[in-house]
């Protein structure tokens, strides 16, 4: 009962321990941890991000379940947890979400909402630490160590309040957790959601890791996963019994790192801002489709999407890739870089249908996708013209014109043909 | 087979077999180099499927044959041989190895058969032709910078050679190009190239073809067909297929109205750019060029790491211009002069330059600006 604990309604602090309910509110939501108020390296990941915002801003979503996702052919890019408790999961197929749960409403993603909410969010955590590592836009790292003096109360209390403050002002919940490293304030976020808050210490770190499956290392995919197995190595009991050179020998780089893991150590700092390396967009068709003029539309509406988010993060891109996913799933990758860096969608759509044109014979496709890599600020790119397509820089003149246009009157002011295919 | 022969001709020889051989092969005979034996000469023949070298050599056969080993290894192991020895290649057929021996050195490798290795399938040349070494050598060594590494537009990927109609007559003419830059290399036409179809000749091969060309006195026996292409000197065969594709009609993108002419000592230049390029380290630096009368000032503008700026003393009467330029493009270019004025011939800021040596019209090269 000296367990140091923490009411996570009234946010009370109690260094001497307290009792099941909270002596000052009544409330039985108390945490009690020995480490409670010593952990600084806390992860928050809101509770069904997208749906919660759809329920938010339209109430009589509230008791139904949500799937948030596009078409019928698209995936399922997030249940509520109505949904959830059909079976519906994230990059579900959407046909096989709708068997589970026929009941549900699908809506369709709403980037620009969700984007808003994630910046509010993002201020409020701004408000407890400058070290903030954003993994996507409903959930990050924070390293909070030293803020004790000049929130005049430790993390934990500050991370309640956190989430306390998400509910009230945005009316969005989230799940946090709280450890002594990113690896395990991971682990720890997701152990009790939604509205969760748990706490892995130091001191059981090791009892907690002993037969916990390696699938719930971040980057431990279904494939490197079964890698793992074929090796012996399911529970982290496994992983510890190895050496650390064996480990290194069997799985290269990765096997210093699950040497770590294993012991539940992740020296890795809480890096604020990581800058995306590509930026890139892709469609998954409702049926199947060879048909190089619906492809090439597509094609040219990526690669405009591509561009648009490149010009409105004032970057651009040495690399074209293009994806392709065959009806037999299988993914074909095809990359090509460019002499100059480029943020003009003529100039993407054109490299990219050049990829294309060596892949038109693998059809038919279920999704495409346009992306671009090797990131520079754009002052670097677009600078000089090509001599074997003397039009090009007139084109590009034409879309920074038309880019003008569709800043004063919309997105839909000016179209290319091909964007109606 | 059993041959004997001096080290320094066999290692000529498997070091241009073994730079055929591609590094990383999925099909084991493509690592290795065809030895045979016959009369008084070994030939060593690598492929890529792409390219086919066969290297002569003169040898002691005591008894002719032929067999196929990892070229790389067999090279390295005669590069570490001391110069002067003699090396015998035994193969005796029953054990699948090769033997190879020199003074006290003796060491084995595994052979793969013969009648596995991929020979290239002849081909009937329409045009036959013999052209000296430096000729060659200027064509290509010239054009060669300007070739395309990008993969989508594989046209680009070599060196288009061709006969071409000048104002004094009929030319071998060299074109490489990437969309930034271009040369356009012209030489007399030899007797008998008349008839040779335009083919692109890719940079490996044109690679490969440069070392066949350091003597001064050589003549070199090219054939040309539309799929294939032949160099030849007495020891060493060079055959590649050629690139599958059209060129782009290359005449539009050289510019022949530019009237500002700017004449300026290559030497100088060349290394007034090297010098202000230093301040960049931007994968893409720009060099801007501001010209008044005889005067021309280079400069370079970093913000992260700083600026540079140089004048020279030119011959310029045309009015002043400011023009920028990708640094690296600008050195290259300036590079392939071998007189001593280059000649630049501006539009404006926004349009292709033309650069030649002097008045001489044979070499020409274009460059496309970029904002700076």
């Amino acid at each position: 009962m000296t367990q140091p604990a923490l009411c996570r309604s009234c946010l009370t602090p109690f260094p001497g321990g307290a009792p099941a309910r909270c002596p000052a509110c009544r409330s039985p939501r108390v945490i009690r941890h020995a480490e409670l108020f010593d952990l600084t390296i806390a992860h928050m990941d809101c509770d069904a991000f997208y749906a919660s915002v759809e329920k938010r801003d339209n109430p009589e979503l509230a008791d139904k379940p949500v799937i948030i996702g596009g078409g019928k052919r698209g995936v399922v890019s997030t249940a509520c947890y109505i949904a959830r408790i059909k079976g519906v999961r994230s990059a579900m197929p959407m046909f096989q979400a709708l068997k589970l749960c026929p009941e549900a409403v699908i809506v369709r993603p709403r980037m620009a909402a969700y984007a808003e909410a994630s910046r509010a969010i993002r201020a409020m955590m701004e408000d407890l630490t400058p070290a903030i590592e954003p993994l996507s836009m409903d959930e990050a790292f924070m390293d909070l160590t030293g803020t004790t003096r000049l929130h005049g109360a430790p993390p934990a209390v500050m991370l309640a309040k956190l989430v306390a403050r998400m509910q009230s002002e945005l009316g969005l919940s989230g799940s946090i957790g709280l450890s002594h490293n990113k690896f395990l304030a991971k682990v720890a976020s997701d152990l009790d959601k939604p509205k969760g808050f748990s706490v892995i210490g130091k001191a059981e770190t090791d009892s907690f890791l002993h037969d916990k499956p390696l699938g719930m290392i971040w980057g431990v995919g279904p494939a490197f996963q079964s890698s793992l197995e074929a090796a012996g190595l399911r529970t982290f009991a496994d992983l510890k019994r190895w050496d650390r050179k064996d480990l290194a020998a069997r799985f290269g780089s990765s096997g210093d790192r699950l040497w770590h893991l294993a012991r539940g150590e992740d020296n890795r700092r809480v890096e604020r801002n990581s800058r995306a390396k590509s930026i890139s967009n892709e469609t998954t068709f409702n049926t199947d489709t060879a048909d190089t003029e619906l492809l090439d539309g597509h094609i040219w509406r990526l690669s405009e999407k591509v561009a648009d988010s490149c010009k409105a993060k004032g970057t651009a891109g040495r690399t074209v890739t293009l994806k392709l996913k065959r009806a037999d799933f299988k993914l074909i990758s095809r990359r090509t870089s460019l002499r100059d860096a480029t943020q003009i969608a003529d100039k993407i759509y054109r490299t990219a249908r050049d990829l294309f044109e060596g892949e038109i014979a693998s059809g038919p496709f279920r999704l495409i996708g346009v992306g671009l890599s090797d990131l520079c600020p754009e002052d670097q790119a677009d600078l000089s013209g090509d001599l074997l397509d003397p039009d090009a820089t007139r084109r590009a003149k034409a879309e920074r014109a038309t880019d003008k246009i569709r800043d004063r009157f919309g997105k839909d002011a000016i179209l290319k043909g091909r964007a109606l295919r | 087979m059993k041959i004997s022969i001096e080290r320094n001709a066999l290692l000529r020889a498997v070091s241009q077999a073994q730079s055929v051989v591609e590094r990383r092969n999925t099909i084991p005979i493509l690592s290795n180099v065809l030895i045979e034996a016959e009369g008084d000469s070994a030939s060593f023949r690598a492929t890529d499927l792409d390219i086919e070298v066969v290297d002569k050599a003169t040898a002691m056969v005591e008894r002719a044959g032929a067999t196929t080993v990892a070229a790389v290894t067999l090279h390295e192991i005669v590069r570490k041989l001391p110069d002067g020895a003699q090396v015998k290649l035994t193969d005796d057929g029953a054990s699948g190895r090769l033997t190879v021996e020199a003074g006290r050195s003796n060491f084995s490798l595994a052979t793969l058969p013969k009648e596995d290795f991929p020979v290239m399938a002849t081909s009937e040349y329409t045009a036959n032709f013999s052209a000296p070494a430096p000729m060659l050598r200027r064509l290509f060594d010239k054009s060669k910078f300007a070739i395309s590494t990008e993969e989508t537009r594989y046209y680009l990927n070599g060196v288009f050679m061709h006969v071409a109609e000048e104002s004094g007559g009929q030319v071998l003419r060299c074109v490489a190009t990437d969309g930034h830059r271009l040369a356009r290399i012209d030489a007399d036409l030899p007797d008998g190239a008349a008839t040779m179809p335009g083919v692109i000749v890719p940079r490996k091969t044109v690679g490969e073809l440069r070392k066949l060309l350091d003597d001064d006195d050589m003549q070199v026996a090219v054939s040309v067909s539309e799929s294939k292409v032949r160099f030849a000197t007495p020891e060493i065969t060079l055959t590649s297929k050629v690139i599958d594709g059209t060129f782009p009609d290359y005449t539009r993108v050289i510019p022949a109205g530019n009237t500002r002419k700017l004449e300026v000592d290559a030497a100088e230049f060349a290394k007034a750019v090297d010098r202000v390029a230093t301040v960049s380290s931007e994968r893409s630096r720009a060099v801007k060029l501001v010209l008044d009368e005889d005067r021309l000032v280079l400069s370079v503008n970093a913000p992260d790491s700083g600026n540079a700026e140089e004048e020279l003393v030119v011959a310029y009467g045309d009015e002043p211009l400011e023009i920028g330029f990708n640094a690296k493009y600008l050195l290259e270019i300036a590079g392939q002069v071998d007189k001593e004025n280059a000649v630049f011939m501006f539009n404006s800021s926004g349009d292709p330059t033309l650069m030649r040596e002097g008045n001489d019209t044979s070499a020409v090269y274009v460059v496309m600006p970029m904002r700076v």
